[in-house]
């Protein structure tokens, strides 16, 4: 690769101070520093240094997205074709008709994301941080299917200047910033983020006459929405799609053919992730294991009070809806927004799981709880760090009042 | 009976070239030095100027603040440079030996009968005080202070460290006098010996508390056996000294010679021969072990003196560091690495990695590596949680320490519990951080910032 290297050295000098095209310096940095690691040497403390770098951290997120990307873009299809009654579709069209979705929805995250980050890096005078590779990942698996090209882009205009940039950037901010998107479309935009868009060109299908009779469109939580504050009795028919060969049944939500945000549905293609981001040490199992834990706990007491129909569903038919498993491994777990220390990692991810679950049921208006709930809790995570270590300083205290 | 301990957090880097377990004697060195910034807290004052001659236990300089510790020349010869640097501060006091040796005259009466007070004077008048460091601050001790207790680590667990059996052949009854003079000198907490699980140096000494501790690097660390077995308190100082340092203070009590003696661990990737080598503390590399001019990847070769983990980096013409008892080669790493073959998305079968992102933990244990001095990425803010926390065996959480000193909050600080470390102990966190932080330069910088606000 010395050939490479030598072309890049060639035209770095360009890009410095004094050179004609330093104001890119930023971009050429970056892509320097992607293709080749740099050869700084260690001038103090340890004189070796670990190879891991948040380049390689933030990678092997992504690659533990892929699953949930592939699976989501084909579900795009599958659901579409099913909407409009076509059966005999194949893989290759499903494919195709979720690709010619989620191709522009990433390319238009990474542009306006990575755009903004290389002018405040430029700002700033520092390189390109890794964190939004990740971030203009997640955002576009988190969006439904039908979302305005346009929303996406002022909705990562916003979270990554909002959400991030004002802090400081990476490692910075306060709230997890592929939510921070998802919460502005919500809250921005309530009108347009509601009812038919779950399902590719879902509208036109419909007034065009081609939608399979009955077909809604609607979401799992959707569905459960529309049964609070009903008789349980005359929920039946909702609650059967529940059950056995109903649409959303254990089975379905499970492998993901069901209708929902482009990489929310598959909780088998998540669990492979999870089981890269734990094996790899890059997610905290701890975060995921209470999450959960919190969120069949919910369930539960729901099943204990069975006020409504909604809260007789199954406590594992709660977390394997909407973007409980998703947020449980890809949100929740971001390092920067999530607690620090060990033990407030338990506390955190288990509020997180039993408020999803809580907020979905309570509020049908918000019907996806756990973006509410990891919200939430990355704000509350600074202060049960705080009594984390609030814990350990008064354990210090008395061994002085001992002696 | 000894106590036992188990430290859980933390690993062992077994790095090429392990030094083997036979000493051989280092030829005299042309030249020796005394380099006042390895003290820390030290503002040297000069007593000899270049072209004097000295004996081997003559002051050279002593501590303005504390003007009772004086620091002393290793051998006999003339001041034959005395290196400053910006600000006129002084680098380093070189001394070349001359001729026969010859030593300093000191009268050591019997320790069965010594008090306290000519047993500190001595040791503080031949030069010796200084090799006792103190928690909290890691700085060197205060006569002044009455140490709870005295603390000795009868082991280095860091990579390339030597080996305690080797050092201490043939020393032990040295050593047994040092412990006795300790002894004397310690408060009600008496003097501490920690040594590694399975090690029998230390089955006859008497006269203090030996702990066995079990379990990988940072466990050699005495910072990490005062945590285990009683921790330092606000308002408490206790006493660390090495365990070589032990026996030199012992020999010297029973001679009165002042021979400061090192057995040197010579190791990794790029030295041909690692050994143990005994010489005097000071001593030029040069003659401790052979530096090859370029190193096996084609780049330079660099001089450690001390552990690869907290050690210094030094020139060709450098010296052995006040407290070091190892030396280290390593290949430098300037090469830029491309990303697929060894950069960050390559597979990385020859990094070790405390990390799961690479491989390193499904290979066997006993592997050697071969690392050179590359930073393996670029310099971020503290992202990843959770890491620093599975090699640092305190009760501390690190990461909010190091965040409490770069905002310098002193009275944080002091509540997390930076009376109890040294940058050493945050040796492999530093190692293995994602975002490369400099944690030792940071601890370093808040136990100084510390020390100036509460003096």
């Amino acid at each position: 690769m010395k050939f490479l290297h030598k072309i890049i050295s060639s035209v770095k000098p360009h890009f410095e101070k004094e050179g004609k095209l330093s104001r890119f310096w930023v971009v050429f940095d970056s892509l320097e520093t992607f293709t080749f690691t740099p050869g700084h040497v260690t001038k103090q403390g340890s004189h070796i240094r670990d190879g891991i770098d948040l380049k390689r951290t933030m990678f092997l997120v992504i690659m533990a997205l892929v699953p949930a990307l592939l699976f989501g873009t084909w579900n795009i299809g599958d659901q579409y074709f099913a909407s409009i009654g076509t059966t005999d579709a194949d893989m290759l069209a499903k494919l195709t008709v979720g690709a010619v979705r989620v191709i522009p929805l990433i390319l238009v995250t990474y542009g306006v994301g990575l755009g903004i980050e290389f002018v405040f890096a430029g700002l700033r005078g520092h390189g390109i941080n890794e964190g939004f590779l990740v971030s203009g990942m997640l955002i576009p698996l988190i969006m439904p299917v039908d979302v305005p090209l346009w929303m996406v882009a002022a909705a990562v205009a916003f979270a990554v200047i909002i959400g991030k940039e004002v802090f400081g950037g990476t490692g910075m901010n306060i709230v997890n910033v592929a939510l921070t998107a998802r919460a502005f479309l919500f809250f921005a935009y309530p009108k347009q983020m509601s009812g038919e868009i779950w399902i590719q060109d879902i509208a036109s299908s419909k007034a065009g006459g081609l939608l399979v009779d009955g077909h809604t469109g609607a979401t799992a939580l959707g569905h459960l929405a529309s049964t609070v504050g009903e008789k349980i009795v005359d929920m039946k028919p909702v609650m059967a799609l529940f059950e056995g060969d109903g649409m959303f049944s254990l089975h379905n939500c499970i492998i993901g053919t069901i209708p929902g945000s482009i990489g929310e549905t598959s909780v088998l293609a998540i669990a492979l992730g999870a089981v890269l981001l734990i094996a790899t040490g890059i997610g905290s199992w701890r975060i995921m294991a209470s999450f959960l834990a919190g969120g069949l706990f919910m369930g539960l007491l729901f099943n204990l009070m069975g006020m409504n129909a909604y809260m007789t569903l199954d406590p594992v038919h709660q977390v394997v809806i909407g973007g409980f498993m998703f947020g449980m491994v890809f949100m929740a777990t971001d390092p920067v927004t999530a607690t620090s220390t060990n033990t407030g990692k338990y506390i955190y991810g288990f509020l997180g799981g039993f408020l999803s679950i809580m907020i979905r049921v309570f509020n049908p208006a918000y019907p996806e709880g756990v973006m509410m709930a990891i919200l939430f809790m990355n704000v509350m995570a600074p202060l049960i760090d705080h009594y984390v270590l609030q814990a350990n300083i008064n354990r210090r205290q008395k061994r002085l009042q001992n002696i | 009976m000894s106590l036992k301990k188990t430290i859980r957090k933390g690993v062992n880097i077994r790095l090429a070239g392990i030094p083997a377990e036979t000493v051989t004697d280092a030829p005299k060195a042309s030249c020796y030095s005394v380099q006042p910034p390895d003290f820390n807290g030290l503002t040297p004052k000069m007593i000899v100027r270049e072209g004097d001659s000295v004996e081997a236990g003559s002051s050279l300089f002593y501590d303005k603040n504390q003007p009772t510790v004086h620091y002393s020349s290793p051998i006999s010869g003339t001041v034959s440079a005395i290196v400053r640097g910006a600000k006129r501060r002084i680098l380093s006091v070189e001394i070349t030996p001359t001729g026969t040796e010859s030593y300093k005259d000191f009268s050591v009466s019997d320790l069965k009968t010594i008090e306290k007070e000519t047993l500190l004077a001595t040791i503080l008048e031949v030069g010796l005080f200084p090799l006792f460091r103190q928690r909290p601050y890691d700085v060197v001790a205060n006569p002044s202070d009455s140490p709870r207790s005295i603390h000795i680590s009868g082991f280095d667990s860091s990579p390339l460290a030597a080996t305690t059996s080797v050092a201490l052949e043939g020393r032990m009854k040295d050593f047994q006098n040092g412990i006795d003079a300790l002894s004397i000198l310690s408060g009600s907490g008496g003097v501490h010996v920690g040594t590694e699980s399975g090690d029998v140096t230390f089955a006859d000494v008497k006269g203090c508390t030996i702990t066995e501790f079990k379990g990988p690097h940072p466990a050699g660390n005495v910072g990490v056996q005062i945590h285990h077995t009683e921790p330092v308190n606000k308002g408490e100082v206790v006493w660390t000294i090495g365990y070589q340092d032990v026996a030199n203070l012992g020999a010297f009590l029973s001679t009165g010679k002042y021979i400061p003696t090192r057995v040197v661990a010579c190791g990794g990737s790029e030295c041909a021969q690692p050994a143990h080598v005994r010489t005097l503390a000071g001593a030029s590399i040069k003659s401790i072990v052979n530096v090859p001019s370029t190193a096996s990847n084609g780049d330079s070769v660099r001089i450690i003196s001390g552990s690869v983990l907290t050690g210094d980096r030094v020139a060709d013409n450098g010296f052995l560091g006040a407290y070091h008892t190892a030396v280290a080669l390593l290949a430098e790493g300037t090469d830029p690495k491309f990303l697929l073959t060894s950069g960050w998305l390559g597979l990385g079968l020859s990094r070790f990695s405390l990390s799961k992102a690479f491989p390193t933990w499904l290979m066997p244990k006993s592997k050697t590596w071969d690392l050179d001095t590359n930073m393996g990425g670029e310099e971020r803010a503290f992202v990843v949680s959770g890491e620093y926390e599975k090699v640092f065996p305190f009760d501390i959480y690190p990461v909010h320490l190091l965040k409490a000193i770069l905002v310098n909050d002193i009275d944080s600080m002091e509540k997390l519990g930076i009376y109890e470390v040294a940058p050493e102990d945050f040796a492999l966190c530093e190692y293995g951080c994602t975002s490369k932080i400099e944690a030792q330069k940071i601890i370093r910088e808040g136990l100084d910032s510390l020390r100036v606000e509460l003096s």
